[in-house]
């Protein structure tokens, strides 16, 4: 940093008391006191009896558990891969040099201002299947069109991906408009003169330039996924069944619910790993990418 | 902000001259892309205009016969949920109650801890910001039931307060990395001038600091805004039966349904809830725009 300060009056020093408090009693505090409960065997309040990782054996062996796992999976693969596809697709199409492009942005970006309780209650309208647009189309003829996702217990969950989806594709695309501005200009000229297609040029030259971004693109998205709860709730509540439940509405069904607190904080420390397990592999990359910059400078 | 360079004085891409079918293909893309964007929002609307016998003809898309303002009437004064029949009104002005101090508050405190962490070398500053990155990626299930018990302690469990407290701790990581990366790139110079003429910490945080953060309180201040009005868990949990934000009265009036199913008071409701949010983006544009590509430096 190199940023040396004059002085450090003892006002300064009381001034991150607390910021130290919150971090220390709130984040820290918290977060042991749930992992601790997680190894006893609490129901309604916590007990102090220690039975090891028992809870976690449970919690694996509750199905609901294993759909909402799977669940976080297909969202995961389906939101962030969708999200950055469409995203970045939106994103090379409006650096084109294309009219309306302060227009087209906002169109694309709007959903992300929206609560997931809006998005999820608007896509379970359309959904609709006596009077959304599945019906429309059956009026006009279109029998063979299906869009009844969320009634049924095998695309349920497809649903919640589409409206992720529609959501999130507005954030990457701003990333990436951000990150492609970021590149030299002359690549183009340089590759009409050199007579290289462009998708050559997109795949070769400004998708590799892009690797920090789609980084942190991913790193947002995922953690969206990982923390889904309000978008469930608004579209399915976790049904039909339980077959759209997400580990964050296994967790407070149990905590609020169904007063089984030592499961459900077995299961919040399983979704805090996994959110580390996404966080850490993708800081530790940029820092080595950073470091191999400054190394090359 | 690279995002707002215009087309204009700086063309991007190959220059646009002949109209070519790739040229074509990319307008009809963009256009296509438009419509699955708005298609929700334009059945949103025009569902909130038509009476139920219209709804019941199943034409999702067809203009209503006319504009018929009484779902919104009623889904601002009247919608039920379960026996409870008030309407989101209740809603907008609990969240409104939650979401003014929660972002005053957690937005000032943001500044005031980035500009103590970035200017004043306090012992373990360092160690303290390493452990906020960390700590922003705890999810909220993790705190939850502590939370719960600990705010119960204090007497301010299922209260405004409340509320307002637990928005403002879990904004602290993101807020004070936010300010304290503006404050890094401000020249030291200005702060070793103002300390050499005699301002003490306070003094400098208030009438120079704070006010060259501007750029960065906007951005800081639609951030807070839009988040914390379209928060639902926090709000669910943390708030009680009397302060329910708009979210969760939305959700509680559509998904709880008695008898028939009202799609255009739900309609118009879920309008309602989600125009704070979007005029915020609609009249700051650039400046939401910022706060993501600022908040990203997190990821």
């Amino acid at each position: 940093m190199g940023r040396r300060a004059i002085g450090r009056p003892w006002t300064a020093l009381l001034s991150l008391t607390p910021l130290w408090a919150i971090v220390v009693l709130v984040y820290f505090g918290t977060t042991f006191w749930t992992a601790q409960i997680s190894l006893t065997d609490s129901h309604l309040l916590p007990t102090g009896h220690f039975i090891g990782l028992g809870q976690y054996g449970r919690l694996f062996a509750t199905q609901t558990w294993q759909i909402s796992i799977q669940n976080l999976l297909i969202l995961l693969i389906l939101v962030v891969g969708g999200c950055l596809v469409l995203g970045f697709l939106l994103a090379a199409a409006l650096d084109r040099a294309v009219r309306f492009e302060n227009s087209f942005r906002t169109i694309f970006l709007y959903p992300y201002a929206l609560s997931f309780v809006v998005t999820g209650l608007v896509w379970q309208w359309l959904m609709n299947p006596d009077l959304g647009i599945q019906a429309t189309f059956h009026q006009l003829g279109l029998t063979w069109f299906v869009f009844d996702w969320t009634m049924h217990r095998e695309t349920a969950i497809y649903a919640v991906a589409l409206a992720g989806i529609w959501q999130g594709s507005g954030l990457v695309m701003v990333l990436m408009l951000a990150g492609l501005r970021g590149i030299d200009q002359d690549i183009w000229r340089a590759a009409r003169i050199e007579g290289i297609p462009v998708h050559r040029i997109y795949r070769s030259i400004v998708l590799p330039q892009l690797t920090p971004t789609i980084a942190t693109a991913v790193t947002i998205l995922a953690m969206g996924v990982i923390k889904t709860f309000d978008l469930v709730i608004a579209l399915t509540n976790g049904g039909p069944g339980t077959s759209t439940v997400v580990p964050a509405k296994f967790i407070m069904d149990n905590l609020f619910g169904r007063q089984n607190l030592a499961l459900a904080t077995a299961g919040a420390m399983v979704m805090l790993l996994t959110v580390l397990a996404v966080v850490v592999p993708l800081a530790y990359a940029q820092n080595v990418r950073a470091a191999r910059q400054r190394n090359a400078l | 902000m690279s995002v707002a360079v215009a087309t204009g004085r700086n063309p991007r891409g190959p220059r646009p001259v002949i109209v070519t079918p790739g040229r074509i293909g990319l307008y009809v893309f963009l256009v296509a892309a438009a419509a699955f964007f708005l298609l929700p929002a334009y059945v949103m609307l025009l569902t909130s205009f038509k009476t139920m016998d219209e709804i019941r003809q199943a034409h999702i898309f067809g203009w209503p016969s006319g504009l018929d303002f009484g779902a919104w009437f009623t889904a601002w004064g009247n919608a039920c949920s379960g026996q409870d029949c008030q309407g989101v009104a209740v809603g907008f002005w609990n969240s409104v109650k939650i979401t003014v101090p929660s972002t005053i508050i957690s937005v000032l405190f943001g500044a005031f801890n980035g500009y103590a962490l970035s200017f004043w070398r306090a012992p373990g500053s360092k160690v303290l910001f390493a452990v906020i990155l960390i700590a922003g990626f705890i999810p909220f299930q993790v705190f939850m039931y502590p939370m719960v018990r600990a705010l119960s302690t204090l007497g301010i469990y299922n209260s405004l307060t409340g509320i307002v407290a637990i928005h403002v701790i879990f904004s602290v990581p993101l807020l004070t990395l936010l300010f304290r990366n503006y404050y890094a790139s401000i020249p030291l110079e200005l702060f070793k001038a103002a300390r050499v003429d005699g301002a003490g910490f306070w003094r400098i945080f208030v009438s120079i600091m704070l006010p060259m953060s501007t750029p960065m309180l906007v951005v800081a201040g639609i951030m807070q805004l839009t988040g914390i009005w379209n928060d639902f868990i926090l709000g669910l949990v943390f708030a009680g039966r009397d302060n329910l934000p708009m979210t969760v009265q939305l959700n509680n009036i559509v998904n709880t349904t008695t008898g028939e199913r009202l799609y255009n008071v739900n309609m118009a409701a879920t309008i309602l809830t989600a125009l704070v949010p979007l005029i915020a983006y609609f009249v700051s544009g650039r400046w939401f725009v910022r706060g993501i590509t600022a908040g990203s430096v997190k990821g």
